[in-house]
């Protein structure tokens, strides 16, 4: 082990510069906002002052409890939404399974915001669907008013994140469980709430705090449907309107925090004792039932609509982005290339923008989390899985906290010819990185996990450095796993805004996520906007097919490995 | 359920059935006779298990029927059959207690409150676990498990119980104690049972009778003792215990289209005169009670067994011997 001392040095080395880049960018800026939180304005010692402040103010609990309302609601109608799917995928012969799969990725394609506008003018109080309702029937549904409108967006597009992953539960119960209830006189509904929900209560309860979490700190989506009135919302507004020396929007950002640690913990102590990994033993995949001709189509109507109602922000933005003048009518009363041509024009630098900031983060995200990955899976040194568990963390910090935590902490620090650090473009980079870095990770786990610890070992018996393995084996048999990972990064990088929202401080420095908020804010903008949408949709879509293409290769080059 | 029940005969008539292009059954017939312990036996993907699933009716036969106690159960889905079956895997629900567990068919069935709990007690006491109804299956061993999927099997007074492999998730030194068990329950309780199981030495141990199938089809019913001594083909003759295959041409003249089969423990060494099966020793085991030796004997290797005597006198390899055999012993089977 003469060698162990050199060898264990350079991998401190590595672990302590990627502890440094998390302390300063992930560690200290939300340091900096739960401190904040807990000092009095001005500068004073410790207090709580400011907490008592925030239960005293009326706007504030009831913002609190309508971002508990919504979340709890968008959970309560994604389930709605995924349960009969996933019920009707993963236990009966039904050709329609593979269009329902496939509604999973639509989420990542576009976060909600980006279709807000849209579903007004599809679902609002005079958009196309109530203009119809009351033409036909003399009726006007409400499913955007107020509340209600954030959602039913949010439940229609997250409602996939309970569907993949219950629908992964269910297909994991041994089929022998659901056999047994049969041989005992159990059949149908009754057999499935019985015997397979309560087994696949830890998939569900997975997707549905995950969607919890994510409603609870969604600043866009209630801001562009003119909702103010909500927790995540607030800290924006407070900090953008009043300042960031104002302590009410750190409190906020500790409550989003705390609510998002909470759920989470929570999540956890149900799923307690209840991880029946009941994998198969023996005997082939699940039976599936054939549908009789009526329930077939019953199905199919069931996942028509629901399909309807998934594509109808994309569908809205499509129309929007082409339409001359769309309101108090089913559709655009004409159709133009304008807006196309203005956001390709004046407003490229947007997409510009996006292109680089994307690349660069997710390029941050590849290299750490590829490094986090091997201290961990490799090495024996000390406190990696350290290095893990604070990279993780990036998923409890909403991405509006993340964003007041950079201005507060780097606000102060002056470049040499005085511009703030917190003002650079660069910052907006990091923050996107962090908050994309556990996606990162995940990847480039699964990437090292396949290769064999053997086809390293062998490397270094034939006389290879543990450096030079790196090199010549290990990266080149991961790059099928870490480009995946690239390249999902850049996805959900291109449509990240709720840090960006904070930190952008001139409009030349925008990306497209943030020119689209703008955009939409003014009925002038809406065309630009949805087309500003439409490109960001597209790239996103293109992506996602990238990494499954570059996933698909690497599975295929693991037949390399042992 | 500790009186015993209302014994059912269960009659399989020209049953087939196929999996996409793999016939997994052909032509099965079978009649299981009431209050038997009957064993399906057969090397794995011989069909035993499909069978057994086709009783219970999670897989449907395109041809011929499945009666239980006379009546066609084809148009009777798995909860109306009234079948017991206990899982390979047991197949205990996690997320429910033992009691729970055992409750479920009942309440499944509606049946009172006060019936169920005193239906599961009992249920529970057959099979020695009353101290156990608060625990969940994870807390148990697996005999353990295996006495609780039992338990819930038969709190349903099912009309016939199956059994598939249940032997196959214990230990070695389970399996004997678990098998008599299993043996005294069925007996106690008189209820038809089928045992599906790749072992030949559980079928022959605890069951009246066995059919050994293989490759989908039925080779041969009986008791284990009439298939050890009659066996009807090859089969049925090299499954159940080892045997010598012999054709024309090795010594002994066999007519066309049959082989010589016999147990190598009823052969003899003896010298090369006067005996039609001749060669050279090129093995020697020694067993403990027996030694086996091999003998080439034109272009067979023939196995012969005989009782281990201390100071007995022992054949080396290369010695030429002759391998005697009683007439009474030949077995002339179809090729």
């Amino acid at each position: 082990m003469a060698l162990a001392g050199t060898r264990s040095a350079g991998q401190a080395t590595l672990a302590l510069a990627i502890a440094l880049f998390l302390g300063v960018f992930l560690v200290v800026p939300v340091a900096t906002v739960v401190y904040v939180a807990f000092t009095e304005k001005g500068g004073g010692g410790l207090t709580l002052v400011n907490f008592l402040d925030f239960a005293r103010t009326d706007l504030f609990v009831r913002s609190f409890w309508n971002s508990v309302y919504v979340s709890a609601m968008t959970v309560v109608w994604a389930s709605a939404l995924a349960l009969p799917l996933a019920y009707l995928t993963t236990r009966f012969e039904f050709r329609g399974a593979m269009l329902v799969q496939t509604l999973g990725f639509l989420p990542l394609v576009m976060p909600p915001f980006v279709g807000a506008v849209a579903m007004q003018l599809l679902f609002g109080r005079n958009g196309s669907v109530n203009l119809l309702l009351d033409e036909w029937l003399g009726i006007k549904i409400g499913f955007m008013e107020g509340l209600n409108g954030v959602i039913f967006l949010q439940a229609i597009h997250y409602f996939p994140f309970i569907l993949v992953n219950l629908s992964a539960a269910l297909r994991n119960i041994d089929r022998a469980m659901e056999e047994a209830a049969q041989n005992l006189g159990s059949h149908g509904l009754r057999l499935f709430r019985r015997i397979a929900l309560p087994l696949a209560l830890p998939g569900f309860i997975a997707g549905a705090s995950l969607v919890f979490v994510k409603v609870f700190d969604d600043v866009a989506t209630p801001l562009l449907l003119n909702v103010k009135e909500m927790l995540a919302p607030q800290a924006y507004l407070r900090i953008t309107s009043i300042g960031i020396d104002d302590p009410m929007g750190y409190v906020i950002s500790v409550v989003l925090i705390g609510v998002a640690v909470a759920t989470m913990w929570a999540s956890a102590l149900v799923l307690k004792g209840k991880d029946y990994a009941t994998t198969q033993r023996g005997g082939g995949g699940l039976a599936r039932r054939k549908l009789k001709p009526r329930e077939s189509a019953l199905a199919y109507a069931v996942v028509i609509l629901i399909l309807t109602l998934v594509l109808a922000p994309h569908v809205g933005l499509l129309l929007l982005s082409f339409a001359t003048v769309w309101s108090y009518s089913p559709l655009p009363d004409g159709y133009t290339l304008a807006h196309y041509a203005r956001v390709l024009g004046d407003s490229s630098g947007y997409i510009k923008n996006t292109l680089l900031y994307s690349s660069l983060a997710a390029g941050i995200d590849v290299v750490i989390g590829g490094a986090i990955a091997y201290l961990v899976l490799r090495t024996k040194l000390p406190g990696r899985q350290w290095l893990d568990w604070a990279a993780s963390t990036a998923l409890a910090v909403p991405g509006v906290v993340l964003g007041i935590g950079y201005l507060r902490a780097f606000y102060g620090v002056k470049m040499p010819d005085g511009t703030p650090l917190a003002a650079l473009w660069i910052v907006i980079v990091l923050a996107i990185a962090i908050r994309r870095l556990p996606y990162a990770l995940r990847a480039a786990y699964a990437a090292l996990q396949q290769i064999s610890v053997s086809l390293e070992e062998a490397a270094e018996n034939l006389g290879a450095t543990k450096a030079r393995t790196v090199r010549r084996i290990v990266i080149p048999l991961m790059t099928g796993g870490l480009l995946a990972g690239f390249v999902t990064s850049f996805a959900t990088a291109a449509v990240e805004l709720s840090a960006v929202l904070i930190l952008v401080q001139s409009n030349s420095d925008a990306p497209l996520a943030y020119g689209l908020y703008v955009l939409m804010q003014t009925p002038a903008g809406r065309g630009a906007g949805a087309a500003l949408g439409v490109i960001a949709v597209v790239l996103v879509a293109i992506c996602m097919g990238l990494a499954q293409l570059a996933a698909d290769r690497s599975q295929r080059a693991r037949g390399l490995d042992i | 359920m500790s009186k015993p029940v209302r014994a059912v005969g269960i009659e399989i008539a020209g049953v087939n059935l196929s999996y996409g292009t793999t016939h997994v059954l052909k032509n099965v017939d079978l009649s299981v006779r009431p209050g038997e312990l009957f064993a399906f036996l057969g090397p794995s993907g011989c069909g035993k298990t499909t069978l057994l699933r086709l009783i219970a009716g999670f897989a449907q036969a395109e041809t011929g029927r499945v009666l239980l106690d006379g009546r066609d159960v084809a148009p009777l889905p798995p909860w109306k059959r009234d079948v017991g079956m206990v899982f390979q895997s047991y197949a205990l629900w996690p997320h429910m207690t033992v009691a729970k567990n055992v409750a479920f068919g009942l309440e499944e069935r509606r049946l009172p409150r006060a019936e169920i709990d005193r239906r599961v007690a009992e249920a529970l006491d057959l099979v020695g676990l009353s101290d156990y109804a608060g625990r969940r299956p994870a807390q148990l061993s697996g005999g353990q498990q295996q006495r609780v999927a039992v338990a819930r099997t038969i709190a349903i007074e099912p009309k016939v119980l199956l059994l598939d492999e249940p032997l196959s998730n214990l230990d070695a030194k389970m399996r004997v104690s678990v098998r008599r068990e299993l043996r005294a329950l069925q007996q106690r309780l008189g209820l038809t049972t089928i045992f599906v199981t790749h072992d030949q030495e559980e079928a022959n141990t605890i069951c009246d009778r066995i059919a050994v199938m293989d490759a989908g089809t039925v080779r041969q019913v009986g008791t284990p003792m009439e298939l050890y001594e009659n066996p009807a083909n090859l089969f049925v003759a090299s499954f159940l215990g080892s045997a010598n295959i012999l054709g024309d041409g090795d010594g002994i003249p066999v007519p066309a289209g049959k082989r010589l089969v016999f147990r190598p423990q009823h052969a003899t060494l003896s010298s090369i005169d006067g005996v039609p099966l001749r060669g050279p020793v090129t093995h020697r085991e020694f067993l403990g009670a027996t030694v086996r030796y091999n003998v080439q004997v034109g272009g067979s290797e023939i196995l012969v067994e005989t009782p281990f005597q201390s100071g007995g006198e022992l054949r080396t390899v290369g010695d030429m011997v002759g391998v005697a055999l009683p007439p009474e012993r030949m077995l002339y089977l179809p090729a």
